[in-house]
C-alpha cells in the first residue's frame, strides 16, 4: 500500500478513538479511498494486519458498504439520488441528464475519465429534491437544466487543467 | 380550522439568518448553560425529568426515551456507551441533516447532559457516510467543545469526564437499526442482532450496556433539562409530548421542515395550510406519513372507531385530512408517525410505480441476513419493476401481497415489516390500479410524465 504520510498518521490517530480495534475498519477504508481513490485488492490484507484482524473480516466489510469500491472512478464521482421524494420530481432525468451528458453509463467511467455516474439510494436531503451529491458536495433541486449547468461546469474545470 | 403556529424549539435557529455553527455563536445565544447546570445536578434527577417527559424517541420507533434509559443494566461493572443515531436515511426524513450541520453544538450539548446522566465515559456518533460535511462540521464542534471544557476530561471541573467520536457510516441504510448499527461500528457487517439477548441496554457495543439515540431526541433532552420534564410535557398532547418536526417532500407547493406541538397539527392542515396545498392543476391522491415504510394513506378513504379522549371512549369518522399528526392517532388508523417523514402524491402519480420505486430501495438495502427479507424483497422489486418495464398481469397484485405477507415476523429486526408495508397497504388501497395496469400501460403517457422506476 503506497499511503501518503498524512494518511497513515491519520489511520494511527483513529485507531485510538476506540477500546476494540476493530471498529476502526470503516475509518481506516475510508481514509484509505480518499487517499488513492478506491479500495486496491491488497487493502484486505494491510488493513486486516493493522487491526490484527483475518483478511476476510475486512473483504466482506468492503463488499457489504455501497461506499467503498474496489474499481477507480472518473475523476468526479456524481451521485444522483434515485429514491422515491426525488423520483416524484424528476430523479430519473436528471440521471440521464449527467450520463448524457458525459456519454456514460451508471458506474461506469466516461470516455473522457472525467467522472462516474451513480444512482444511488436516498440521501436525506427529501425537501429539496431532486438532489446530487458530486464528490463531497450537495446539491439541491437539480432539474435538468441544473444538471446540464453542473455538467458544464465540470467540462469546463476539466478544460482548464 | 387554520393551522397552528409553529413552535420550533429543536429547529429555532435553523435558517435563522447570521446563526453560525461555531461555538461561539452557540455560546452567545445562550448554548452549554444547560450543561452547566446539569453537571451540578444528581443523574437520577436528570433521568426522572426525561421520563417526565413523555419524550418519545424520534428516529421512527416511537419508543419512551426514559424508559430505555431505565432498562439500562447499570449493575454489570462494565461501561455504559452512548451513540448518536445520526444514519438518518429512511427515504422521506431530513431533519436531522439540518441540526448537524446548522446547529451542531445543541445536539452536542444535549448528548453530553445525556451521557451526564447515564455516567457515559464514552459516546460516539454514527452519521451518515453520504454526509461527509456533516461529520467534518461535527468533529470541528466537538473540538471546540473540547477546547471549552464541554467534553473531555474532567468537565468543567467535577470530575467527571467523557469523550465523544463521530464514526462514519458507508451507505448502508440497515446501520439506522440500532444492533445493526452496533455491529457497524464495531467494524462488522451491519447485520442486525437476534433480540433477546442481544438488547442495547444489557448487551450493545462490545457486549456492554449501550443507549441508542435518534440526533433530535437528544436535542429534545436539552430542552428538557432546561426546563423540566413537567414543563416539557405540557407541551403536544399527552402520551404525545414536545414537538415533532415533520420533513414534508413530493408533490406540495412548499416541501421543507415544519416543527409542531405534537399532536396539534392534522395532516390536511400540514399539507394545504403549511405547505400551501397541491402543485396547480393538480389533486391529492396519496401520502404516505411517516418515511416510506409507514403504510400509505389514500385521499377519500375514511378511518372510524373508538378513540379514548381523557377517560371517555369516543367515536371517531376521519378523512385523511382530519388525522392528527402523532404516533398515536397515525398508528390508530393502521399505519404510524414514524421519523416525520410526509411523502405525498398527487393524481399524476401511478401506484404501481411509486411501489416499484420504493421496492427497488428495499431490496438494495436488505443486508440479506434472513431468508424471507432478503429473497421477497428482491422478488417484490423484480415483479413490480417487471410490471412497469415489461408485461403486466391482473395476478400480480395477488402475486405481490403473498411474497409481502410471507415477511414480516420472520426476520430479525424490523426491516422485515418496514419492506413489507408499502407493498401491503400499496395493494389494499390501490389494488384496482394494480389490476388494470396492463390496460392502463396501453394509453400513451403524457410527454411531461416522471418516471419513478
Amino acid at each position: 500500500m503506497n499511503l501518503k504520510a498524512e494518511t497513515l498518521s491519520k489511520i494511527d490517530e483513529v485507531i485510538t478513538h476506540y477500546p476494540v480495534k476493530r471498529s476502526a475498519t470503516l475509518p481506516l477504508l475510508h481514509l484509505i479511498q480518499e487517499d488513492i481513490g478506491h479500495l486496491p485488492p491488497e487493502t484486505s490484507e494491510w488493513v486486516a494486519a493493522k487491526l490484527e484482524l483475518e483478511p476476510i473480516n475486512v473483504l466482506e466489510v468492503i463488499t457489504f458498504y455501497p461506499m467503498f469500491r474496489q474499481k477507480p472512478i472518473g475523476r468526479r464521482h456524481i451521485k444522483v439520488c434515485r429514491t422515491l421524494s426525488c423520483a416524484l420530481v424528476g430523479g430519473y432525468k436528471t440521471c440521464a441528464t449527467f450520463e448524457a451528458e458525459f456519454k456514460t453509463h451508471l458506474g461506469e467511467v466516461s470516455p473522457d475519465g472525467e467522472v462516474t455516474v451513480d444512482f444511488v439510494e436516498c440521501l436525506a436531503s427529501c425537501g429539496t429534491a431532486p438532489v446530487v451529491l458530486i464528490d463531497d458536495e450537495l446539491h439541491e433541486k437539480v432539474d435538468a437544466a441544473k444538471a446540464k449547468q453542473l455538467s458544464d461546469q465540470i467540462k469546463a474545470e476539466a478544460k482548464k487543467r | 380550522m387554520p393551522a397552528p403556529a409553529q413552535r420550533r424549539i429543536i429547529f429555532q435557529h435553523i435558517d435563522e439568518p447570521g446563526y453560525t455553527n461555531d461555538i461561539s455563536c452557540y455560546v452567545r445565544h445562550g448554548g452549554y448553560e444547560v450543561l452547566k447546570q446539569a453537571v451540578t445536578r444528581k443523574p437520577e434527577e436528570l433521568i426522572d425529568e426525561v421520563k417526565k417527559s413523555g419524550l418519545r424517541g424520534r428516529g421512527g420507533a416511537g419508543f419512551p426515551c426514559g424508559v430505555k434509559w431505565g432498562l439500562v443494566d447499570r449493575k454489570s461493572g462494565k461501561p455504559i456507551y452512548l451513540i448518536v443515531n445520526a444514519d438518518e436515511s429512511e427515504p422521506g426524513t431530513f431533519k436531522d441533516r439540518y441540526i448537524m450541520h446548522q446547529d451542531p453544538h445543541q445536539l452536542i450539548e444535549g448528548t453530553m447532559i445525556s451521557c451526564f446522566a447515564n455516567n457515559v465515559r464514552q459516546a460516539y456518533i454514527y452519521i451518515r457516510g453520504e454526509m461527509p460535511h456533516g461529520a467534518r462540521i461535527l468533529e470541528k464542534a466537538i473540538a471546540e467543545a473540547r477546547a471549552a471544557n464541554f467534553v473531555g476530561p474532567n468537565i468543567l471541573g467535577t470530575n467527571y469526564s467523557c469523550e465523544i467520536f463521530v464514526h462514519r457510516g458507508a451507505g448502508a441504510y440497515i446501520c439506522g437499526e440500532e444492533t445493526g448499527l452496533i455491529e457497524s461500528l464495531e467494524g462488522k457487517r451491519a447485520n442486525p442482532r437476534i433480540k433477546p439477548p442481544y438488547f442495547p441496554a444489557v448487551l450493545g457495543l462490545y457486549q456492554c450496556p449501550t443507549i441508542v439515540n435518534n440526533v433530535e431526541t437528544l436535542c429534545h433532552v436539552k430542552y428538557i433539562a432546561e426546563h423540566g420534564g413537567a414543563e416539557y410535557a405540557k407541551i403536544g398532547t399527552p402520551g404525545n409530548t414536545g414537538t415533532r418536526i415533520f420533513c414534508v417532500s413530493g408533490h406540495v407547493q412548499r416541501p421543507g421542515y415544519y416543527e409542531f406541538p405534537a399532536g396539534t397539527i392534522t395532516m390536511g392542515q400540514l399539507l394545504n395550510d403549511v405547505c400551501g396545498g397541491p402543485l396547480p392543476g393538480r389533486t391529492f391522491k396519496a401520502v404516505i406519513p411517516g418515511g416510506s415504510s409507514a403504510k400509505i394513506m389514500r385521499f377519500g378513504e375514511r378511518y372510524k372507531g373508538k378513540r379514548k379522549v381523557g377517560t371517555e371512549m369516543v367515536d371517531y369518522d376521519w378523512g385523511v385530512e382530519d388525522v392528527p399528526m402523532d404516533f398515536d392517532s397515525l398508528g390508530m388508523i393502521g399505519t404510524m408517525g414514524g421519523s416525520g417523514g410526509v411523502i405525498v402524491m398527487d393524481d399524476t402519480v401511478n401506484m404501481v410505480e411509486a411501489l416499484a420505486n420504493i421496492n427497488a430501495f428495499y431490496s438494495h438495502e436488505s443486508c440479506g441476513q434472513c431468508t424471507p427479507c432478503r429473497e421477497g424483497s428482491l422478488w417484490m422489486k423484480k415483479i413490480s419493476s417487471r410490471m412497469v418495464h415489461g408485461q403486466a398481469r391482473p395476478e400480480d397484485a395477488a402475486l405481490l401481497k403473498s411474497v409481502a405477507d410471507q415477511i414480516p415476523g420472520r426476520t430479525i429486526c424490523a426491516f422485515g415489516e418496514a419492506c413489507s408495508w408499502p407493498t401491503q397497504s400499496f395493494i389494499a388501497k390501490f389494488g384496482d390500479e394494480f389490476k388494470q395496469y396492463s390496460e392502463t400501460k396501453k394509453t400513451a403517457k403524457p410527454a411531461d410524465a416522471v418516471a419513478l422506476i
